[in-house]
């Protein structure tokens, strides 16, 4: 890629992650929530390496590091979900954190906790299939 | 507003017709992408706004590896033969058609006329989340409260389409 | 009305695209088109003349919102469609690799 797209591509990535992570926060006080904020995480990494070429990313044989905590995360957020089977009322999906006054950034009870798990789920999982499809396509000879 | 609403469906229409018959494969890619960009202008103007930012990036993501697929190939289109598969192809895509249209007609007649809402699940939702959840967004708290499973489900169906594509990417075919 | 009569058209272009096309990648923009023009039938349901966003402020008194439970629909529905639009360019990918061609009367000549 030339020159001037590299240099803006630099300048803007951090200002796009920001932002996402923004909307991911902010989930339960303005429109967003963790699913428009995680798909523009995965956007600013792809940006970089749309930007960079896969020069620097083919010293890695294979895609573990996005693999391993998209995992992860759905991991914590299925431990959440059954959490509310031992606190309260015993149902699957409790809510058991208070609810607090609306409109503040600390309330809606596990909303906000939900939000981030689910944001990075969803970051995750887009730059995996992104990567398999575009960067690591090689079939790996047994 | 209908007749807004009207004219950027009709030019999704057409946007959809090009794409179809276009010759060359990035040109349909990229028609095809016209068709997901008009979407989210319909979705601003029917006061939707988490739709449009969730619809905005899924769009561009999905036009980048198109774009990637299609340019790693060949990108012509061979001429369309009229043969018996073709004529009959095109019978049978328009007697499901005539069936579909059928259908639609006796449905239609329930609908109410648009902007005119009935409100008969949703008047329990509207006004019971911001007791029972504390959240602002009415979206977010029916998503992760009320319907919480519908959110798992879709958390599940995204690890696994990561999974598949790795997986149909990986095996080693038979020589 | 009217509206809902262009949103089946769109439903049925799609529809006319998936059936009688040879190509493979127009057959998955074919089947994304038929996604969106559910999408976009559901949120016309829930519009109310009038109303304003779903969101919560203080600055509104009596206020009518317009129905939050079809964007709720929707918004899963938008990545569950690019899910299948990935993983159907997965299987894209695999045949152009071994067959060198995107028709599928090629394909189903040669037979691997």
């Amino acid at each position: 890629m030339s020159l001037i797209v590299k240099k803006v591509a630099q300048l803007i990535t951090g200002f796009i992650f920001l932002y996402g992570l923004y909307i991911i926060v902010h989930g339960h006080l303005t429109p967003g929530g963790g699913f428009a904020g995680g798909a523009i995480i995965a956007g600013a990494y792809i940006l970089q390496i749309l930007a960079f070429g896969k020069a620097p990313l083919l010293l890695v044989k294979k895609e573990t590091g996005s693999s391993i905590s998209e995992s992860l995360a759905i991991l914590l957020f299925l431990m959440m979900a059954v959490a509310g089977f031992f606190i309260g009322t015993k149902v699957f999906f409790n809510n058991f954190l208070p609810v607090g006054k609306i409109g503040e950034l600390v309330s809606a009870g596990a909303i906000p906790i939900y939000n981030i798990l689910i944001g990075i789920e969803v970051a995750a999982a887009l730059l995996t299939i992104f990567l398999a499809l575009i960067i690591y396509k090689e079939e790996i000879e047994e | 507003m209908e007749l807004t609403l009207s004219i950027l469906l009709g030019f999704m229409i057409i946007g959809a017709l090009f794409a179809l018959h276009a010759k060359d494969l990035l040109s349909a890619v990229i028609a095809a992408g016209i068709v997901g960009y008009s979407l989210v202008i319909c979705f601003l103007l029917l006061k939707a706004p988490d739709l449009a930012i969730v619809q905005i990036v899924v769009e561009t993501i999905t036009l980048i590896i198109m774009v990637a697929v299609v340019l790693d190939s060949t990108r012509e289109e061979l001429n369309v033969k009229i043969d018996t598969q073709q004529i009959i192809n095109m019978s049978l895509a328009f007697i499901f058609m005539l069936v579909l249209i059928f259908f639609f007609i006796q449905a239609i007649e329930t609908l109410n006329p648009f902007g005119e809402h009935s409100l008969r699940m949703a008047s329990a939702y509207v006004g019971e989340t911001a007791a029972k959840t504390g959240s602002a967004n009415l979206v977010t708290g029916v998503l992760f409260d009320f319907r919480g499973y519908d959110t798992l489900g879709e958390a599940t169906i995204l690890f696994t389409a990561a999974i598949g594509v790795l997986t149909i990417l990986r095996i080693k075919g038979k020589k | 009305m009217i509206v809902y009569v262009l949103c089946f058209i769109l439903f049925l272009v799609g529809l006319y695209g998936l059936i009688t096309r040879r190509n493979l990648i127009k057959i998955v923009i074919s089947l994304s088109i038929m996604e969106f023009s559910i999408f976009i039938f559901l949120v016309l349901i829930g519009y109310i003349d009038g109303g304003i966003a779903p969101i919560i402020t203080e600055q509104v008194i009596n206020p009518t919102y317009v129905d939050p439970l079809p964007q709720a629909m929707v918004l899963t529905a938008i990545v569950i469609g690019l899910a299948t639009t990935a993983m159907l360019m997965a299987i894209a990918i695999r045949l152009y690799r071994k067959y060198k061609t995107f028709d599928i009367r090629e394909i189903k000549n040669l037979k691997g």
